[in-house]
């Protein structure tokens, strides 16, 4: 068996642990980052690409408030490559509770968050989507973040300043001596073949997966999965994030994202991340109920659903999942008699720099290496790597560079043959079990109108020619590529993107008996 | 506006339309039809009959007249189950004889499906093919050395493809790739197909192949050799190229379907039918002796009356059903649609669940006359049929019997028509 040696091994390859992995790399720590699917699989792709002002916060936590309002400061300056500043609002229309709108302001004040009352008028000439039933609005600070890019780029500097990292590396278990895990076994899901990472400390960073890899390695720690699901609508209906200013709840805020917007959230308790899809139920109940502060929701056209599962860390005492701290909860398992093992899970999106600065920290200290963090004020650069997740990227180069023997093979984003190729190299040589998966989430492959019922077809063809597969290999990805995307369209399947789905079907099952002869059981790569 | 009775409107333009239509016209009824680009355009121009039942357990069929038998006894409310083989026999010929009449040959084996070819390298059962196609089956069948071309620019059909997917049954099956006579960057197949409709792009062509031919008895393309004639394409590059030629389709947007548009366009004004073609009936009501309807919008506006009319408009992506968040509904006289009760049970968890969705077996309960049934259960009206996609309890993506059950239901309901009025 292959054995890999690093200082410290990275589980998880989420915002965090890119995050981490970035962190470390800065400070000169050697590491090592093993993700068991790909990157973002998790929480960290099935947000809603939200930075938050800290104002949604300010009653039910102040201390999250703070924190998102310094963090997301300073990834405006720090990452802007990775976000659009789109400043949010704050609006409440009739029969929300008015106490918790009259004290807003002065809880928005006590957390030094900046919100400014606007008038009703101004709030709806600035978003004409907004209801007409408007009793209150505020503007706050808010933007929204492509969190693709964001990991794609953490983990490009990290493995620039020499972190190494895999893909498709399923943990398989630790071997423990005298309370520490001398080695941490896994499965290459790509290869078949298992290896072993000695590492001095192991940092679990897979999120909602934390507690079941705190168990391989006897250490325990109780986790509430809150499965969240979020709505794509097809145009983009609003400039700014629009928050319902009222306490924490479901189907509260509409954020932009490149040329569509995104709705949600449910908060379901379900009993296993794995379990975590966008259903049917959560899709009409986020609609019956955001379409009170924007109308335009009940008749838009909805493009998918996802869903994905918050890491809700117990504490004895804690009620429902809405009530549990969004804080992250950074656990050093010596307390648990595993010495060189630590958990980072929990937190949001926007606090990811700050997790990876306090699990560096901790780390550092326990490997007596006291480099400091240089996050706080270290620019994230660009990198090739999570450019091509940017929406309206495909149609400026191919106009922009346009070269005559290219050709598009994702019409809906206009993904070209060469911008694939480029993808593909960029992730250096690790295809994992299913490369299609893998080209859908680093580029826009696959999230257009016509979700993949196309371009997955064409890209297929693309990777037999090139050789990138063989047998019966692509038509296997492209069963799994397909059932991913059905995961989002199923819940939003009527109207026009119930046209679309059919013709999908006619094409996939009426016209290429797909079904018949794949092995539709087959299981490469679903993410 | 102007205003004509017809003996019957056929509202749709896909393959139960189009049949419809041609079946109409040639019983001596005076045809109005309209309808928009739909099915017809997406199609691989093979006309299925009936391969695939019980679609849960993906039983092939290679004898399409034991399955239609099949289903009808398992699935009595499944459309063919309304039909006698003779009746069917007689519809999918006549269809094929007035495509024939349009230079567009079909052919088959007599008894049996027969294996094509899909541009994904799957191998499907269907019972007609365009003769374009038929030697690429005899290819298939006998695995006797073949080399598939593609061509640099076109996407969506990869010869390395098709011969990896079918290498372990299929060794003699080769590909190369090769420059289109005519044009480079980005290549599409009705382009391409015009440029061979000339005699000089073909001889091109042929020179392009002739390198790679080898050993190899049969020549397979991309569907791209000719539009308005293709056997005689298909013919040429045979002698030029001294090998059995045959077309594979592509998939959408891909010559076939509107090759087919074309033959109904070309066929269908010469037995007189009235087509309103891009453009739908926005307008329908009962009125004495028949029908009044309202076809297209605004200053294209066109009035027409008919005694009897034959809905053909398809389901979700024909728009002969629509459905919003809560209920699928049938667009143009709002009759009611078998359906399942809730959304959450339209579509099953997997899109390629062996089961497959139930919203694909919704639409319309007709009567024995294929007279589509009210909310009282009893026809609608006396002289409104439904033929096609449109009609419930049968999921005809997974049974392979698209083009069959349009066609016949189609023929069935004419026939329906012809009885009279009860």
């Amino acid at each position: 068996m292959k054995t890999m040696e690093t200082r410290v091994l990275i589980l998880g390859g989420g915002a965090t642990g890119t995050g981490l992995a970035r962190d470390l790399a800065l400070r000169g720590v050697d590491c090592l980052l093993a993700e068991r699917r790909d990157i973002n699989a998790g929480a960290s792709g099935g947000n809603h690409g939200l930075l938050h002002s800290g104002a949604r916060y300010v009653a039910s936590d102040a201390a999250a408030a703070v924190e998102c309002r310094e963090e997301g400061e300073l990834l405006k300056r720090l990452a802007p490559q990775c976000i659009e500043d789109t400043g949010g609002l704050f609006v409440a229309v009739e029969g929300d509770d008015e106490d918790y709108i009259a004290n807003f302001e002065s809880m928005c004040a006590a957390s030094a968050v900046p919100t400014r009352p606007l008038d009703l008028a101004e709030a709806r000439h600035l978003e004409p989507a907004l209801s007409d039933r408007l009793i209150a609005a505020y503007a706050a600070e808010d933007a929204s973040v492509d969190p693709f890019m964001l990991s794609l780029d953490n983990l490009a500097q990290a493995v620039d300043k020499g972190a190494r990292y895999l893909r498709n590396a399923k943990l398989a278990g630790f071997e423990r001596d005298n309370g520490r895990i001398r080695r941490s076994i896994f499965l290459d899901q790509t290869s078949g073949e298992r290896f072993e990472v000695e590492a001095e400390i192991v940092v679990n960073a897979t999120g909602a997966w934390a507690g079941m890899v705190a168990a391989l390695a006897g250490a325990h720690i109780d986790i509430l999965y809150s499965s969240g699901s979020l709505l794509v609508t097809q145009d983009r209906l609003t400039t700014r994030v629009v928050n319902r200013l009222r306490r924490a709840a479901d189907s509260d805020i509409l954020v932009p994202g490149g040329t569509v917007s995104v709705l949600g959230t449910t908060s379901v308790t379900i009993d296993s991340p794995d379990l975590c899809r966008p259903t049917v139920a959560e899709a009409d109940a986020i609609i019956d109920d955001a379409r009170a502060m924007i109308p335009v929701l009940e008749t838009t056209r909805y493009i998918r659903a996802y869903a994905g599962v918050r890491p809700l860390v117990l504490v004895a005492g804690a009620g429902d999942a809405r009530s549990v701290s969004r804080n992250f909860s950074l656990i050093d398992h010596e307390k648990d008699h595993v010495d060189n093992f630590v958990t980072i899970t929990g937190g949001k999106l926007t606090t990811y720099r700050l997790m990876a600065e306090r699990t560096g920290d901790l780390v550092c200290a326990k490997l007596g290496v006291d480099a400091p963090c240089i996050t706080r004020t270290e620019p994230l650069p660009a990198s090739t790597k999570g450019e091509w997740t940017e929406p309206g990227l495909g149609p400026r180069r191919w106009i922009g560079e346009r070269d005559g023997d290219d050709i598009i093979l994702c019409e809906c984003e206009m993904v070209s043959r060469k911008a694939v190729n480029q993808i593909i190299d960029g992730m250096d040589g690790q295809y994992g079990s299913s490369l299609l998966n893998s080209i859908g989430l680093r580029s826009r492959v696959g999230k257009g109108p016509c979700q993949g019922g196309f371009c997955g077809l064409r890209v297929t063809g693309h990777l037999y020619d090139e050789g990138y597969v063989s047998g019966l290999r692509g038509v296997h990805e492209m069963h799994a590529f397909t059932r991913r995307r059905w995961r989002g369209l199923r819940p939003v399947l009527w109207g026009l993107p119930l046209v679309q789905a059919d013709l999908q079907e006619a094409l996939y099952c009426g016209a290429l008996d797909l079904e018949l002869e794949a092995d539709v059981r087959d299981d490469g790569g679903d993410l | 506006m102007s205003g004509n009775t017809h003996d019957v409107m056929v509202i749709g333009a896909g393959f139960a339309g189009m049949a419809a239509a041609l079946f109409a016209a040639r019983a001596g009824l005076s045809v109005a039809q309209s309808g928009v680009t739909g099915g017809i355009d997406f199609s691989t121009g093979f006309i299925d009959l009936m391969g695939v039942h019980p679609v849960a357990e993906g039983i092939r069929w290679d004898d399409p007249w034991a399955a239609v038998e099949a289903v009808s006894k398992d699935c009595p409310k499944h459309p063919y189950a309304r039909m006698i083989r003779p009746d069917m026999e007689a519809a999918i010929g006549g269809f094929t004889d007035f495509l024939a009449s349009q230079g567009l040959d079909y052919t088959g084996h007599a008894d049996r499906n027969c294996r094509a070819l899909t541009p994904v390298g799957t191998v499907k059962r269907t019972w007609r093919v365009p003769r374009t196609a038929w030697k690429g089956v005899l290819a298939l069948e006998s695995a006797a050395p073949t080399l598939i071309v593609d061509f640099h620019g076109l996407k969506g059909f990869s010869g390395n493809q098709l011969v990896e997917m079918r290498k372990e049954t299929w060794p003699g099956l080769r590909t190369a790739r090769v420059t289109f006579p005519r044009g480079s960057g980005e290549l599409y197949p009705e382009h391409m197909a015009w440029a061979l409709a000339d005699p000089k792009y073909r001889e091109k062509l042929a020179e392009a192949v002739a390198p790679h031919l080898g050993d190899a008895e049969y020549l397979g393309f991309p569907a791209v050799l000719g539009l308005i004639d293709p056997g005689r394409v298909v013919d040429h590059l045979e002698e030029l190229t001294g090998r059995q030629v045959f077309e594979i389709p592509t998939i959408p947007p891909s010559i076939a379907g509107p090759r087919l548009r074309g033959a109904f366009d070309r066929g269908l004004p010469g037995l007189g039918v009235r087509t309103l073609s891009q453009a739908t009936v926005t307008e329908a009501e009962t009125v004495e002796d028949g029908f009044r309807f309202v076809v297209g919008r605004g200053g294209g506006r066109t009035e027409v009356r008919a005694k009897a009319a034959i809905l053909a408009t398809g389901r979700f992506f024909g728009k002969g059903l629509i459905a919003d968040r809560h209920a699928i509904r049938e667009a143009v006289f709002d009759l009611p649609v078998v359906q399942p009760k809730t959304r959450e049970q339209w579509h099953n968890k997997e899109f390629f669940h062996t089961d497959g969705h139930a919203a694909n077996a919704s639409g319309l309960e007709v009567d024995d006359r294929f007279r589509p049934l009210g909310r009282d259960g009893r026809p609608a009206h006396k002289r409104l049929f439904a033929a096609g996609a449109i009609l419930a309890h049968q999921d005809w993506m997974r049974m392979k019997c698209g083009a069959g059950l349009a066609i016949t239901s189609a023929w069935r309901a004419v026939q329906g028509l012809m009885q009279g009025v009860d």
